[in-house]
């Protein structure tokens, strides 16, 4: 019989390979689509309120996306969507969405405090900690460096 | 505005076809790669390339993950001008503080009135 | 099983009394479906989670069998059942429904297998008269134990498999034209697939040792069957599984089936076919159960297979170890 070396090399010889231009495709397409749908509701914000500032156009951008996702993960659609689009439905923010509900959503059958609150940060939880973590590590380089200006 | 829109939908969905091919060519998964734009989108804004990407770009890179990113170090650099080095904790958090409660408020809520559904 | 030997001959003929296999709205619309004893319409079974509903299943599996040979609960020695959730829960759950003593098993994937062994061993021996042997699993309680929630939005590799939603039992016991002749004892194989996601590979190495070590022990050509049939290799997992035979000069793909192969339709959208506890003992309860009824497989080896991974032993960066369990079931004219 084969040894384990021989073995582990013919398993990456004949592993099968994903469609690939196809799955390209349609995250590209996905993907621009969702930002596109990004742009039109800031858009849509910067008409609504002409002298917002900046950064509250693009905060009540963000909530609406997150809230697009959270809703779409609700209906059950949202996993349909990212069969087809990969990484076009995992990238943009609506993708952070759907990785915070969909574990809320699936461990409510383990209780609302035990089950929703306790998990709902399973799959996003490295996000969220990188994110911040990194933010911090910024931040001190630029104080750090703030002081010798 | 149609060009807007064009430039739009091109960054944004190459940045995605980039997230895929890393999905199709490596071994890394979902959260490993999600992790990795979030930090590009953090050192983008760190080096001060990300503005002038988002001048040409728009939602095509702030509605990915880096966007989040982006938000994340830039509110610690202004808060670090501000508050000092207290700044450098609370600056990120502050400027994430939309997304992240949206997410989750939206995440109990939703969980309360949906029911995961089979797949098929 | 003496002198290195890992085959137990059942000189006793424990028979197989009946089958029954209940199955979820996919598998019942994959190629198989005429061969099933029930499906459902929702794969929640009126239940409120999907773990009541697996639990639902498994007890219909049981009872579906034991009402099939014209029995009741007290009439059967022994349940012995498994599935691949923590602790065996569905098991054990739906055994608190049934009055009959009870011997919860796990090996994955391979449980059926190793079910039929025990079953078989202890009506051989006369300890016992008769044994329902039986394994579930359900595609939304293992998604959530090993992978995703179900909503996330992730895509399939392509060497994925679908979990198989049903469940399957098999009444052994002193009457009925089908028998268990022998049966090969697997050893843990592990060849170091790490990928979770490439569970074909990872067992395939197991199901090999075990068919060449019962063709060795028995001193059988491979053509001693009409089918070897393995458990849940998929597409994929079978190529390599071919290929290690072969690399032992042992040439069985005229004769080779799998059931994670056989349960889904190349239209159903599942990369490599369907795997989990009840795939090989839903697709041994119909299809492979009528062939042999009818007479048209005289002989054949069932073996079921599993991979022995754990969530937190992959997160520990373990690689995934097989295990093969392999049953002869022959039919008396």
């Amino acid at each position: 019989m084969l040894s384990r070396s021989e073995y582990i090399k013919l398993d990456q010889k004949l592993s099968p390979k994903s469609k690939e231009i196809q799955t390209l495709i349609f995250a590209f397409l996905v993907g621009g689509l969702i930002c596109c749908i990004g742009q039109a509701i800031a858009d849509l914000v910067k008409m609504g309120m002409p002298n917002a500032e900046e950064k509250v156009i693009a905060q009540i951008d963000s909530v609406a996306m997150i809230f697009l996702g959270s809703f779409l993960t609700g209906l059950g659609l949202y996993d349909n969507i990212g069969k087809y689009a990969g990484a076009g439905s995992i990238i943009p923010i609506t993708g952070f969405a759907n990785s915070v509900v969909s574990p809320a959503m699936e461990y409510r059958s383990e209780g609302v405090v035990f089950g929703v609150m306790c998990k709902m940060f399973v799959i996003a939880g490295p996000i969220i900690v990188s994110g911040v973590t990194a933010s911090i590590g910024i931040g001190l380089i630029y104080w750090f460096v703030g002081l010798f200006q | 505005m149609l060009v807007t829109y064009l430039k739009v939908f091109t960054v944004g969905g190459l940045v995605c076809l980039i997230g895929q091919l890393l999905i199709n060519l490596t071994k890394m998964t979902s959260a490993k790669i999600l992790v990795t734009f979030l930090l590009v989108g953090v050192l983008l804004e760190a080096v001060g390339v990300f503005d002038a990407i988002k001048d040409f770009a728009k939602a095509g890179i702030t509605i990915p993950i880096t966007g989040f990113g982006s938000t994340l170090a830039k509110g610690a650099i202004e808060e670090v001008k501000t508050a000092g080095l207290l700044g450098a904790l609370t600056g990120g958090m502050k400027a994430a503080a939309a997304g992240l409660s949206s997410a989750i408020f939206f995440g109990f809520l939703f969980s309360l009135i949906c029911k995961s559904r089979t797949k098929v | 099983m003496t002198g290195g030997s890992q085959t137990i001959y059942f000189r006793n003929k424990p028979r197989v009394m009946s089958g029954y296999s209940i199955v979820g709205p996919k598998e019942a619309e994959g190629p198989l479906d005429p061969y099933f004893h029930k499906r459902l319409r929702k794969d929640d079974f009126g239940q409120k989670s999907f773990e009541k509903a697996e639990c639902k299943l498994h007890m219909s599996a049981i009872s579906g069998a034991i009402i099939a040979a014209g029995l009741t609960p007290a009439d059967v020695d022994l349940n012995i059942g498994g599935d691949l959730l923590n602790q065996i829960i569905t098991s054990s759950f739906s055994a608190r429904e049934l009055d009959i003593p009870f011997i919860g098993m796990y090996s994955a994937c391979s449980t059926f297998g190793q079910s039929l062994i025990v079953g078989a061993a202890l009506i051989d021996g006369g300890y016992i008269r008769r044994a329902a042997c039986s394994t579930s699993s359900h595609f939304s309680t293992a998604e959530r134990q090993y992978r995703f929630p179900l909503e996330l939005g992730t895509q399939m590799t392509p060497t994925s498999q679908w979990t198989v939603t049903g469940a399957g039992c098999t009444l052994l016991g002193e009457k009925g034209n089908i028998f268990i002749e022998s049966a090969t004892v697997g050893k843990v194989v592990d060849f170091g697939i790490t990928d979770a996601n490439n569970m074909g590979a990872a067992m395939a190495p197991a199901a090999a040792k075990t068919v060449v070590t019962h063709l060795k022990d028995t001193g059988r050509d491979p053509t001693y069957y009409d089918y070897i049939v393995t458990g849940d290799l998929g597409i994929y997992g079978s190529r390599l599984f071919l290929e290690l035979l072969e690399s032992d000069g042992i040439k069985a793909a005229s004769i080779h089936k799998d059931c994670g192969q056989m349960i889904f339709d190349k239209k159903q959208r599942c990369p490599q076919g369907g795997s989990g506890a009840g795939c090989s003992s839903v697709v041994f309860n119909s299809y492979f159960l009528h062939h042999l009824l009818a007479g048209a497989i005289k002989r054949m080896l069932l073996v079921p297979t599993g991979a022995l991974l754990s969530k937190l032993s992959s997160l520990q960066g373990e690689s995934i170890p097989g295990i093969a369990n392999a049953v002869v079931f022959e039919r008396e004219d």
